[in-house]
C-alpha cells in the first residue's frame, strides 16, 4: 500500500492507544485518519502486557478512569463488534502489612464514594473466589467484582477492524524518523517509505514516545522500563480465577480463560532500557512466588517468559495533552504499567481534545507541564 | 478447496484449523505473529513445534514469498516448559 500524501491526522503507534484514538476519530466523523506502525499491529508493549483492568486506584482521577473503563469493556464487544476477551472475575488485592492494609481500605472508602463497590473480604472468603491461594502471612484483603483482564490482541484487533471499516489507513512496517514542524505548528512526519503532511499528529508510540516528542522538539521525562512476565500450561479453571496483586508482596497473577496462569512483578533495581530480554533471575523469583501463593501449581510447567516496556512518567501518571510549544501535537504516552486498561476511555477523551470538545472527564491535570511545576500526582496504588 | 481440508486442525495445542488460518492470513494477518496474537497458534505447550511449519507455508502460498524469507516468528524461553518447583529452586542453569 503507497503512503498518503497528506492526512488529517497521523497516528504514530497502533498499541491499544493508538488503534483506540484512531477508532475514536473516526467516529467522531473525522476523515483521512492514518496511523502508522513500525512493526506490526499490537506487537510493542500491549501484545506484551497483563491486561488486567480494575477500578480499584487510589486517585480519584485514577478511579474515575479505571471505573469508566470497566464499564467501557463491558459493551465493547457489541460496540466493536468482536470479542475483545473480557473476563471479570474482579481483583484480590493482597496486604501483608497493617499500613498497607489501611492504605486499601483508605482507597477503599474513595471507591466507594465513586460508585465502585469494592470491599474487605476476610481470608476464607477470598480462598472462595481464589480457590488456589494460600496467604496465611496476609493481614487483608480487598476485592472489586467488576475488575478482571481482557484479551490485549484482540482487544486492539477489534479497534483496528472497526477503525478499517470507518475509513481509517493503517501501514504496518512503517517508522516515523522525524515530526515535521512550522513555527510552533505541527506540520507532519517523515518516515522510512515517505512524508505525509497532517495538521494533527498524535504520539502514540509506547516505550518510544519520548523518542517521538524529541523530534517534534517537546520534551517530556518518560523513561521506559523493562517488565518480565511468564507464562505456564493451561491447567484446570477455577485455581485463579481473579486477578491477584499485592504492592507489597510485589506481584500480580490470574488465570487466563483458556487455563493458563501469567504473571509479573516489578523487576529489581528497574532495567532503565529499551531491551526486551528475560533473565534466570526473575524466571527463579516468579516461580517462588507462584509456589507460595498457589501451591497447587507447584507440578505445573511455564511454557513461556518475556518483557515489555513499561513507559514511566516521574509520577507514573500518563501524559494525555497537546503540546504548548507545537500546536497540533498531541501525546497519550507515560502510562507507566496501565496504559491497556486505560485504552478505550484515553481514546475517548484524547479524541474530544482533539476534535474541540471538552473532555467528559476532565485531563488537564495529565498535561506533562506538571512536571515542571512540580505538581506531581501520586498514585499509591502502583505494581 | 474441499470443506474436509479446510477442516483440518493445523495447530493442535490450540485447535485452529487450516480454514481458520486461511481466513486471517486473507484479512491481511500475514506474518507469523500476526496469526499468533489474533488465533493463539503457536502459543500452546509445544511452543508451535507442531504447527510454525505448517503456518508458515501457508503463508509463503498466500504471499508468494519463498519460505526461506518468512519470518518464523519470536521464540520465547524456556526451550522446553519446566516445572514451576523445578525455577523455583534456581533450575539447571
Ligand atoms: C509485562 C507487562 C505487564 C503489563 N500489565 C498491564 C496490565 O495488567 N494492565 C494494564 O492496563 N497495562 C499493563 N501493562 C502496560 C501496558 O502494556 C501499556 O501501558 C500499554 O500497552 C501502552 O499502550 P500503547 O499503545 O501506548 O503502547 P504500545 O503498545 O507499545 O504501542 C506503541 C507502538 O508504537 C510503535 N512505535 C514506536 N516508535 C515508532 C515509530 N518511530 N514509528 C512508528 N511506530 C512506532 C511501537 O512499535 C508500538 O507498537 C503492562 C506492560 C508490561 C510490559
Ligand atoms: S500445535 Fe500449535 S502451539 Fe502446539
Amino acid at each position: 500500500m503507497t503512503l498518503e500524501r497528506t492526512a488529517d491526522v497521523v497516528v504514530i503507534g497502533a498499541g491499544v492507544q493508538g488503534c483506540s484514538i484512531a477508532y475514536n476519530l473516526a467516529k467522531m466523523g473525522v476523515k483521512d485518519v492514518v496511523v502508522l506502525e513500525k512493526g506490526t499491529i499490537c506487537s510493542g508493549s500491549t501484545g506484551r502486557c497483563g491486561a488486567g483492568i480494575r477500578a480499584q486506584w487510589g486517585t480519584e482521577m485514577n478511579c474515575r478512569f479505571g471505573l469508566a473503563a470497566v464499564e467501557k469493556f463491558e459493551q465493547l464487544h457489541e460496540e466493536l463488534g468482536m470479542d475483545c476477551g473480557l473476563n471479570q472475575s474482579g481483583y484480590l488485592m493482597v496486604a501483608y502489612k497493617e499500613s498497607e492494609f489501611d492504605q486499601l481500605q483508605k482507597s477503599m472508602k474513595l471507591q466507594n464514594s465513586l460508585g465502585i463497590d469494592t470491599r474487605v473480604v476476610s481470608y476464607s472468603e477470598a480462598r472462595e473466589i481464589c480457590p488456589g491461594l494460600a496467604a496465611d502471612d496476609a493481614v487483608g484483603f480487598t476485592f472489586h467484582n467488576r475488575d478482571g483482564h481482557a484479551d490485549p490482541f484482540l482487544t486492539t484487533f477489534a479497534y483496528m477492524e472497526a477503525a478499517k471499516r470507518l475509513g481509517v489507513t493503517f501501514h504496518r512496517f512503517t517508522e516515523v524518523t522525524d515530526v515535521k514542524t512550522v513555527s510552533g505548528r505541527i506540520a507532519g512526519v517523515v518516515t522510512n517509505r515517505g512524508e505525509i503532511d497532517a495538521p494533527v499528529v498524535v504520539n502514540a508510540a509506547g516505550g518510544y514516545s519520548q523518542i517521538i516528542a524529541n523530534m517534534a522538539g517537546v520534551r517530556i521525562p518518560n523513561f521506559s522500563e523493562r517488565h518480565e512476565i511468564i507464562i505456564t500450561e493451561p491447567v484446570e479453571p477455577g485455581v485463579c480465577p481473579p486477578m491477584l496483586m499485592s504492592f507489597s508482596g510485589n506481584y500480580y497473577i490470574q488465570q487466563r480463560p483458556h487455563g493458563s496462569i501469567i504473571g509479573g512483578c516489578s523487576p529489581e533495581g528497574h532495567p532503565e532500557d529499551y531491551e526486551m530480554g528475560s533473565s534466570w533471575d526473575f524466571l527463579e523469583m516468579m516461580s517462588r512466588t507462584f509456589i507460595k501463593l498457589l501451591p497447587r501449581t507447584k507440578g505445573v510447567r511455564v511454557v513461556r517468559q518475556w518483557s515489555g516496556l513499561y513507559n514511566m512518567t516521574p509520577d507514573r501518571q500518563p501524559i494525555l495533552c497537546e503540546a504548548d510549544n507545537v500546536k497540533g501535537f498531541f501525546l497519550s504516552c507515560g502510562y507507566s504499567g496501565h496504559g491497556f486498561m486505560f485504552g478505550p476511555i484515553s481514546g475517548e477523551l484524547l479524541t474530544q481534545l482533539i476534535i474541540g470538545q471538552e473532555p467528559w472527564i476532565p485531563i488537564d491535570m495529565l498535561h506533562y507541564s506538571r512536571f515542571e511545576r512540580g505538581e506531581l500526582l501520586v498514585e499509591p496504588a502502583v505494581v | 478447496m474441499s470443506g474436509r481440508q479446510e477442516d483440518i486442525v493445523i495447530c493442535r495445542c490450540e485447535e485452529i484449523t487450516l480454514g481458520e488460518i486461511r481466513e486471517w492470513i486473507a484479512k491481511g494477518y500475514e506474518t507469523f505473529d500476526e496469526l499468533k496474537r489474533v488465533l493463539r497458534v503457536g502459543m500452546g505447550p509445544c511452543q508451535g513445534r507442531g504447527c510454525r511449519e505448517m503456518i508458515l507455508r501457508e503463508i509463503s502460498a498466500k504471499t508468494g514469498a519463498p519460505m526461506a524469507d518468512i519470518d518464523p516468528g519470536t521464540f520465547r524461553p524456556p526451550a522446553k516448559p519446566v516445572k514451576l518447583a523445578v525455577l523455583a529452586e534456581g533450575g539447571d542453569k
